[in-house]
């Protein structure tokens, strides 16, 4: 099959993700009980959906590192959990800000929902320090692997215990009582998730390609240098990525 | 909890969808700056290639 280059990818992903935000002001209808501030939901939720699945994707190609022992699926785990983290800045942010319009506060510590993302988050963080405390390129990449795949097991586990837990404020976007979303409003929500998968995947090709470049340049300096060719470095916590490895399967 | 009033509730909406709008740009920012970075070494190694095969060819024009 062949993969949409990544400057077609872009533009798709910001169409899609325009489509999306002008379904939400000027389709989609107010929320009877939230009213406006629900808009905030069709940012958020896909927002919080594409870091989490990134975080499990981040996992699946950690699996194919240690199966394969190829350092390329090791910087495409790289990049898809770097990517999500920066999506999870995103989801606290802007659920803060919802939580402020809608209880007063910008933090609730009793609701499973916000506690067991900070959870994941704060867990995802300790990701760049795990590869920090490790030199060996080989070791911090298998290591890397080995946590990323445990903690993209604990991902899906977390998000079944919270919808299990009795919840008494958070909304449930995929609500199965009362019907769920209206159609409208579906619609919309998905046109929003579809363009933020879009640029998710845009940002995680874009860091690909950048990486890729940055080892060919390291390549090319110790070719004109008479260096001996060592495998791509990247930076300390970053794999280097041969230039094979910009596109994310 | 009652909804909030549109002009209420308008500013929290902007700032949700400024602070996603703020994240893509420092990120589009710094993998900007990282490009131009690989932009000018290359520029560099282009210079450092170009100036060895300079006396090269000069040498093979006086031979």
């Amino acid at each position: 099959m062949k993969v949409p280059s990544l400057r077609a990818n872009a533009i798709a992903a910001t169409l899609v993700l325009l489509a999306g935000f002008a379904l939400v002001f000027f389709y989609a209808p107010l929320d009877t009980d939230q009213g406006f501030i629900q808009k905030i939901f069709y940012l958020h939720v896909p927002l919080a959906i594409c870091a989490l699945a990134g975080f499990i994707l981040g996992g699946l190609l950690a699996i194919a590192h240690l199966r394969t022992g190829d350092p390329r699926w090791d910087a495409r785990s790289y990049v898809a959990i770097h990517l999500s983290i920066i999506f999870g800045v995103g989801v606290l942010i802007t659920g803060s800000i919802w939580a402020h319009a809608s209880w007063g506060k910008w933090w609730v510590w009793d609701e499973p929902t916000l506690v067991s993302f900070l959870i994941v988050f704060l867990l995802y963080a300790t990701y760049y320090p795990l590869r920090y405390a490790i030199e060996d390129r080989d070791r911090q990449g298998r290591y890397a692997s080995v946590f990323a795949i445990t903690a993209g097991a604990f991902v899906p586990l977390n998000f079944i215990a919270v919808r299990m837990a009795e919840s008494l404020v958070h909304p449930r976007v995929f609500a199965t009582a009362n019907g769920g979303l209206p159609g409208s409003m579906l619609l919309t929500f998905l046109v929003c998730l579809a363009g933020m998968a879009l640029l998710w995947l845009v940002l995680v090709r874009f860091e690909l390609a950048a990486k890729s470049a940055s080892a060919s340049l390291s390549r090319l300096r110790r070719a004109l240098d008479g260096e001996p060719e060592i495998p791509a470095q990247g930076s300390r916590i970053a794999p280097g990525v041969p230039s094979s490895a910009t596109s994310v399967s | 909890m009652p909804a909030l009033p549109l002009d209420e509730a308008g500013k929290y909406v902007a700032a949700a969808y400024l602070v996603f709008l703020g994240l893509i740009l420092v990120y589009v920012a710094i993998m900007a700056a990282k490009l131009a970075r690989i932009d000018r070494e290359l520029g560099e190694l282009a210079d450092v290639a170009e100036g060895r095969a300079r006396p090269d060819r000069n040498g093979e024009s006086r031979g």
